[in-house]
């Protein structure tokens, strides 16, 4: 079975005063080869210990973590990982920040050059293949790590909001090129953002999850992200169910987060 | 207090001379358009004129105040009396009284002179002569070649027409001349404004010397081998340390054992100040090569261990996921992940440790050595070689300095990437 696949996962860990924290509970999600998807939800809903948790850098407290038929015990290269920022090699230059996965590998030399070109001019990044990390924007240093992902060919590429950092502008033009990415590659894609709008545009599937204890809340099935592929991404916000969506997600969210004021004000009190 | 004055006087004038120029050649950029300076740590930058100026104040001070051959005369603070001069000086018992001349002649110390020869002049007073040198001062019994001294009660009772009694003081001119509790005159020549060289030497003397013990050596070893020594001990002592400290470091970074084990050690040792070791090693180690290097170690071992430490911690947590998700082993996110992240800690540690060491070399060379710049200057200041001493003193400075510059060289070559993580 191909895909990737989470039943009942939970994660509990005690603290250091003798509480302890519900990170998520019982959660539930299969996901088929090549589906993009977002997961939004108010901080402390546990969707980068989720993230964390199929990356394979933390085991959870119990459930059952599957891709493609085998479980997953720890971080391996065909479960790459994008993050926000400053995950970059600064020591390196962009050509080796990119290679880093087929020389991990000890694939041959022109192998892993041929990779690296493709993918720098994918990202449009073939001038800067000498440049260190440093010297790069923050968008362009965002490429690198999208480039440097590829690089590995993974089967499910994970993203912790890997355009939280940027200006509005570059966003945008990050999430065309995540689309295009996605279509071109066809690789199954799960995003974590803050903003609405972007998990609107980024998720075939979206996920919303509530925190206390993290879990689940409702799942989308939004058609944004295949009409975006190849279009302008403001003529898709114009769609008339876009902005439908987005205040419903908005109300849902704002919702939960003054449940949460109000817990933790019932608890100061 | 009067160089100390000069010293802000030029300070003064300096800062409104320049400002003028300045003004009148302004560039207009970015910086000379802003109208908050005060408080902007940014708009301060040093003032390279002031810097120029700084460092020939202290030569022009230097030169000034020890008459150095450098300087046009005019700029010279007022030098020590050379030369001849007299006076006279008036003997009484009572009842006979007579006047002689005493001539003084003030000479370099290191010229051998005698005291000029007089004519013996009239009366039972005679005339006398004397030779000081310059700087110092000279009791002169001038009763001595008198008819009549001090036996048959007679006194020295004016100097110059002045009337003295024991005690007093006559300025004769080129110097004053005080009556001793005996009654014999002390003739103290005008010592000027200018430091003796036994004090402080003109900066030509302390070139001369560097250039005289470059060639001839001091106590056996050339001026080279003196400061190789000393560079030779740090390189070692620090080598030693940075073998051992860094995999120390890297291993309190990785390893929850390794860490709870030496952390008391570590953190005991880092404050003691590897001069207080230098008795223990001297006990134990003699006061030879062993002993230093063990000293130079131990300066170096603990400044590397936490460097290499902290280096190991400070690795971005993400940096370390992505290099696991991309397929990395351990042994390969060691050396493609840790090391490199923690090479500017280790440079900068680095930099810190040879700079302790120079310092430390040098005093365990004060306390006791056989060669090295601290022995130098030690054995020189027993002897008051002052020369010496201010020449082993700029040289350690130069060498400091040199030592931190490299450093920053070389990292500024091998870890570029330093602060932009």
């Amino acid at each position: 079975m191909s895909g990737l696949s989470i039943q009942n996962l939970s994660m509990r860990f005690d603290l250091p005063n003798g509480g302890h924290v519900q990170a998520l509970q019982d959660v539930s999600l299969d996901l088929k080869a090549g589906e993009l998807m977002s997961v939004l939800g108010p901080s402390g809903c546990g969707k980068t210990t989720l993230l964390n948790i199929v990356a394979g850098f933390l085991a959870p407290t119990s459930g059952v973590l599957e891709l493609n038929g085998h479980r997953v015990t720890g971080p391996d290269a065909e479960r790459g990982m994008v993050f926000q920022q400053g995950a970059l090699f600064e020591w390196m230059s962009v050509r080796e920040n990119v290679g880093f996965g087929p020389s991990m590998k000890g694939t041959p030399k022109k192998d892993k050059d041929d990779t690296v070109n493709h993918l720098l001019d994918v990202v449009g990044l073939q001038d800067f293949k000498e440049k260190a990390v440093y010297e790069l924007s923050g968008g362009m240093q965002q490429r690198v790590a999208l480039a440097r992902c590829l690089a590995n060919d993974p089967d499910v590429i994970l993203m912790d909001e890997p355009l939280g950092a940027l200006d509005a502008l570059t966003r945008e033009k990050m999430q065309s090129l995540v689309l295009k990415l996605w279509k071109e590659t066809g690789k199954t894609i799960i995003l974590i953002t803050h903003s609405v709008e972007e998990a609107l545009l980024l998720g075939e599937r979206l996920l919303v999850m509530a925190p206390r204890p993290g879990r689940i809340h409702t799942e989308y099935r939004l058609p944004f992200a295949e009409l975006g592929v190849g279009q302008d991404l403001r003529e898709v916000k114009k769609h008339p169910e876009f902005a439908v969506k987005r205040e419903e997600i908005l109300g849902m969210i704002w919702d939960m987060e003054e449940e949460i004021m109000g817990r933790t004000e019932g608890e100061d009190a | 207090m009067i160089p100390f004055l000069i010293y802000v006087g030029i300070f003064v004038v300096a800062f409104f001379v320049v400002k003028a120029i300045a003004q009148r050649t302004a560039i207009a950029d970015y910086g000379s358009l802003k109208t908050v300076t005060f408080g902007d740590e940014s708009a301060v930058t040093p003032n390279r004129a002031a810097s120029i100026i700084s460092v020939l104040t202290i030569f022009l001070l230097w030169g000034m105040f020890t008459g150095s051959a450098l300087l046009p005369k005019f700029l010279h603070a007022p030098g020590p009396f050379m030369g001849t001069g007299t006076f006279e000086y008036t003997a009484s018992n009572g009842d006979e009284t007579d006047t002689a001349t005493v001539t003084v002649l003030v000479h370099p110390i290191d010229v051998e002179t005698e005291a000029p020869e007089v004519a013996a002049g009239d009366g039972w007073a005679k005339d006398d002569s004397v030779a000081i040198g310059v700087w110092r001062s000279g009791l002169l019994r001038v009763d001595r070649n008198d008819e009549l001294g001090r036996d048959e009660g007679v006194a020295v009772t004016e100097i110059n027409g002045t009337a003295v009694s024991p005690g007093d003081s006559v300025d004769v001119g080129f110097g004053t001349v005080t009556i001793s509790d005996k009654g014999t005159p002390n003739i103290i020549p005008a010592k000027g404004w200018q430091m003796e060289p036994i004090w402080l030497p003109a900066p030509e003397a302390v070139v001369q010397r560097i250039g005289e013990i470059a060639s001839a050596g001091f106590r056996g070893s050339t001026l080279w081998e003196h400061l190789g020594y000393s560079l030779f001990r740090v390189v070692v002592g620090f080598f030693f340390g940075a073998l051992v400290g860094i995999p120390l470091g890297y291993a309190m970074g990785l390893s929850n054992w390794f860490r709870g084990w030496f952390d008391p050690i570590v953190e005991f040792m880092r404050p003691v100040p590897p001069l207080a070791l230098i008795p223990l090693v001297i006990i134990w180690a003699g006061i030879g090569e062993t002993g230093k290097i063990i000293l130079l170690f131990l300066a170096a071992l603990w400044i590397m261990a936490i460097a290499a430490r902290s280096g190991v911690s400070g690795v971005k947590i993400s940096k370390v996921h992505a290099a696991y998700s991309l397929g990395a082993s351990k042994a390969q996110i060691m050396r493609h992940v840790i090391v490199p992240n923690s090479l500017p800690e280790i440079f900068t540690g680095a930099r810190v440790a040879m700079g302790v060491c120079w310092g430390t070399v040098v005093a365990a060379e004060l306390v006791a050595a056989e060669q090295g710049a601290g022995m130098m200057i030690m054995v020189a200041s027993k002897f008051q070689n002052t020369d010496i001493v201010i020449m082993g003193i700029i040289l350690i400075g130069v060498i400091g300095f040199g030592i931190d510059m490299l450093m920053r060289y070389a990292e500024k070559l091998l870890v570029p990437w330093k602060g932009k993580g």
